[in-house]
């Protein structure tokens, strides 16, 4: 017999329920986004003008090192996952996730590890300094002694990921309602099912690479140390053998996401399902065997060299069929442009000005050139930030209504969304022609002939910072003071098993299983 | 029909999202000046103008495409809009459609990785190199050693520490000026051998086309031949601390006859130099020379008041070291200290400044120990070692 959630703290700290779980992952998500946020504000307020007027070099390289860590690792990973426990389940037809138990653990270790990265801030010697990629030696004999807690805070970070990715396995290929065959599963399904197996295996990597770094530290080998027959280029091969699988663990879920929107809002079929499926497994393989195109400068031999060029140039291949496939899916649509469309629609766009930045990274001989640089730093915001975060704010915009039963403020909506775009493009387009110009990243200051774009980059970065505040004014007062809806089915387009089950969707769902033709 | 509000607004965003483009065309095709700072620059070697060739093509190829793809989406929001009355299609497969923007793009990157691959080969081919130099990266400064020329000296940043924390006005080149600047002969193909001794730096110059990691146990190779003297700027483009941003690389391109007499010049210094070594020298000398040595090489860590930064770089005033027995003094400048930012400068600084900044230190900011280490009490260390 069903029955509704215990009262009080204990609800959410013993709770085995999917929806509660990823609930908790959305808020901390959210949390870490204004923390990683803050720290963004400090760097883009140091280098607003030439000269070091706020912080101190030392520390800003903390600044960058923790914005990095804490928006990847706090932010975007947990909101995925967090819409992976809270959609999966509802869109494939089952009760809850396959292993509830290990569902609650492998979300309340996760605020652990990040107390653990934070309070680095306060030790002696300072936080991390050596970038998101800590690189060795840097991050190994010339480290802070605060290392050892960062290596055990991805340690913990590991492991909730690799908890979370087996259970998305196991609920995916063992829960789904009778007649939901695999290839009848909604893409953000997926796309979530390859990202966790994307996940299982390279998570490993980097607690293999942190493992290594913690013997080198404390016990006297060598890995990455050449006086004693290591190799520093060793740290970089381990490191992007998982770095690279993980910018697609990060954007392989939003592309499902917007697999999900993009026909509710065309009031069209999405076009190529299949080869959506395919494209996203062969982004997902190739994503293993381009690892050293983050390393066009350590010195590879020429054929090595040649080798990850031509294999990262074909990633282009199967992402260009995905963006097809969305334009496609509006072309003859019956569109409409709620606040979710929007966020989405400028996700294509700006996605797609990634990509292209991408394709120009991936030719190894311009990469001498933009290596290291600003333009690379543009470049993924591309991808991470019009990717990933605009696609995770269209999504909660998308299933709010159906989470909380409450519709929230179109106008509010979309003005958070014109605010954003507008502010985002102020922020990260300049930052082309910064890195073009010759700007290294990870600079603390700079020469004057940056000092322009550096200052309009800073300006948009405010605005930016701020629209956040303004999501999060938006998803509050939605929950508080909302419309309330009622419609199993808030969007007339909308397809899938989750537009099935009441609104807001109750406590349990899928008890019995829907049947699916 | 009175095309509405919404319509008006998308097909200015549009517009506003094509402009760049259209700028960028128009400046282009007329090479002028204001696209200076908004795109790579050509450079001056053979190399740096392939890879400049290289990213405008692959540059024309995404705009093409970022155009038709654009275009079609725009069209679609455009027209098929549900408030305008469009009915949706129905269609959401076509198997000759889906192959073709397969293939087409495939054909599209098989073009474009052929002369990816001979500019790439061009780029790794360092034979026949007629003059050899080796590039050291430090925290946080580049040593420059002309191979077989006994030639060899530090290359550090000469912008004040005034100018960054903004006591001064900033110069026309901030912290893009050094000290001792990389100095080659034009039309010379030279082969730069890169490595570093601490952390990993990346020795980066934009108009070469050159960017080599600097990793230390390892040697990397590159090269240039420069078409045009001039004074070239470039930076550090790998993090390696806190002076990441603070240690610029400037290279000197002069006519072959001038670099003659330059290192002609060069080499004498460096034997009037190691004769100095053998000169006594007096307090005062010492702790003249010592205080320049000390804030051009320490000041950065132990800062010009000797007080350090605690918990991080050891203070000099009153420290356990700089007021101990000497030979601990000599042993840490010279060796350094494996595993911190202390590095070893026994081969950083000649002998003359080795003892000045021992002496300096051991007499400065209320240290008044009095004792004098002379050039050659550094020399009989060195070799006593």
């Amino acid at each position: 017999m069903a029955h509704g959630p215990s009262k009080g703290i204990g609800r959410w700290l013993f709770t085995t329920n999917h929806k509660d779980i990823g609930t908790m992952y959305l808020w901390f998500s959210f949390a870490m986004f204004l923390l990683g946020g803050f720290f963004a504000m400090v760097i883009r307020a140091e280098l607003f003008q030439p000269g070091m007027q706020i912080i101190r070099p030392e520390f800003f390289n903390q600044m960058t090192t923790m914005h990095g860590l804490v928006m990847v690792f706090g932010a975007i990973m947990p909101a995925f996952v967090g819409l992976a426990n809270w959609m999966i389940p509802l869109q494939i037809g089952a009760p809850d996730m396959a292993l509830p138990r290990m569902n609650n653990l492998s979300f309340w270790i996760l605020p652990f590890a990040f107390a653990i990265l934070a309070s680095t801030l306060f030790m002696e010697g300072g936080a991390p300094n050596f970038g998101w990629t800590f690189y060795a030696p840097l991050s190994t004999t010339y480290a802070p002694p605060s290392v050892n807690y960062f290596i055990f805070g991805v340690h913990i970070m590991g492991a909730s990921s690799i908890m979370g990715s087996i259970n998305i396995v196991a609920t995916v290929l063992n829960m789904r309602a009778p007649g939901m065959t695999l290839m009848k599963m909604p893409l953000f399904v997926w796309t979530w099912l390859i990202t966790a197996f994307l996940l299982i295996a390279v998570m490993p990597v980097l607690a293999g690479a942190v493992t290594m770094m913690l013997m080198d530290i404390n016990f006297g080998t060598s890995f990455f140390d050449a006086a004693g027959g290591g190799d520093p280029v060793l740290f970089q091969h381990v490191f992007w053998f998982f770095g690279h699988p993980e910018v697609y663990i990060i954007i392989l879920p939003a592309f499902g996401v917007i697999s999900a929107i993009i026909p509710t809002f065309s009031r069209k079929p999405l076009f190529g399902y299949s080869s959506m499926v395919y494209a996203t497994a062969a982004i997902a393989f190739l994503s293993f065997i381009v690892w050293a195109h983050h390393m066009f400068t350590v010195g590879m031999p020429l054929t090595g060299e040649l080798y990850f060029m031509y294999a990262t140039m074909l990633i282009a291949v199967p992402t260009g069929v995905k963006v097809f496939n969305w334009i496609s899916t509006m072309f003859q649509g019956a569109m409409t442009f709620e606040t979710p469309m929007l966020f989405s629609i400028a996700f294509v766009i700006l996605f797609t000005i990634g990509g292209f930045t991408g394709l120009m990274l991936s030719i190894a001989p311009s990469d001498i050139q933009y290596h290291d640089t600003y333009f690379v730093v543009a470049h993924f915001h591309y991808v991470m930030v019009a990717g990933a975060v605009f696609s995770g704010t269209a999504a909660v915009y998308y299933w709010l209504p159906k989470w909380c039963g409450k519709m929230y403020n179109e106008t509010m909506g979309k003005l958070q969304f014109w605010i954003a775009f507008i502010a985002f493009n102020i922020t990260f387009f300049p930052q082309h022609f910064l890195g073009l110009a010759g700007m290294p990243r990870r600079y603390a200051d700079y020469s004057l002939q940056f000092a322009d774009w550096n200052m309009v980059s800073s300006i948009g970065a405010f605005v930016y910072g701020a629209a956040q505040l303004l999501f999060l004014y938006n998803v509050i007062h939605t929950i508080v003071a909302g419309k309330p809806v009622s419609e199993p089915k808030t969007w007339e387009g909308a397809e899938g098993l989750e537009w099935t089950v009441a609104t807001p969707a109750p406590y349990h769902t899928f008890s019995t299983p829907p049947e699916v033709k | 029909m009175r095309p509405n509000v919404k319509q008006l607004f998308l097909r200015a965003l549009a517009l506003f999202m094509l402009s760049p483009l259209a700028f960028a065309a128009q400046a282009e095709a007329e090479g002028s000046s204001w696209l200076k700072g908004l795109n790579m620059t050509q450079g001056v070697t053979e190399v740096s103008r392939q890879i400049y060739d290289l990213h405008m093509l692959i540059f024309w190829v995404c705009v093409v495409i970022g155009v038709i793809v654009f275009a079609v989406m725009f069209y679609s929001m455009i027209v098929h809009r549900k408030s305008k009355g469009y009915k949706a299609a129905n269609f959401h497969e076509s198997t000759s459609v889906e192959i073709a923007w397969t293939v087409v793009p495939a054909l599209i990157l098989i073009v474009m990785a052929i002369p990816a691959t001979s500019a790439l080969i061009n780029l790794y081919d360092t034979s026949e190199a007629e003059l050899d130099i080796k590039v050291t990266g430090y925290q946080w400064k580049w040593q420059y050693e002309y191979l077989g020329e006994d030639v060899q000296f530090m290359s550090e940043i000469a912008t004040p520490e005034a100018e960054i924390y903004n006591q001064e006005d900033k110069g026309e080149f901030y912290l893009a000026q050094v000290n001792n600047p990389l100095v080659i002969p034009v039309d010379t193909k030279v082969r730069f051998l890169i490595t570093a001794k601490d952390v990993i730096h990346s020795w980066w110059m934009t108009d070469f086309g050159v960017k080599k990691d600097a990793i230390p146990g390892f040697i990397n190779e590159t090269w240039a031949k420069v078409e045009k003297t001039g004074v070239y700027r470039g930076y550090c483009t790998e993090l390696c601390g806190q002076g990441h941003a603070f240690m610029p690389i400037v290279v000197n391109v002069v006519e072959k006859d001038e670099y003659a007499q330059w290192i002609a010049d060069k080499k004498q210094a460096a034997a009037a130099m190691r004769e100095l070594a053998s000169k006594e020298f007096t307090m005062d000398e010492l702790m003249e020379r010592g205080e320049a040595v000390y804030n051009q090489s320490c000041a950065s860590c132990h800062q010009a008041n000797g007080e350090g930064i605690p918990g991080v770089f050891p203070a000099m005033k009153g420290g356990a070291i700089t007021t101990g027995p000497v030979e601990g003094h000599l042993d840490i400048v010279v060796n350094g200290k494996g595993g911190t930012a202390m590095q070893a400068f026994g081969a950083q600084l000649s002998e003359v400044d080795l003892a000045a900044v021992i002496t300096y230190e051991r007499n400065a900011w209320g240290n008044n120990l009095g004792d004098v280490v002379q050039p050659v009490d550094v020399l009989t260390f060195k070799q006593g070692q």
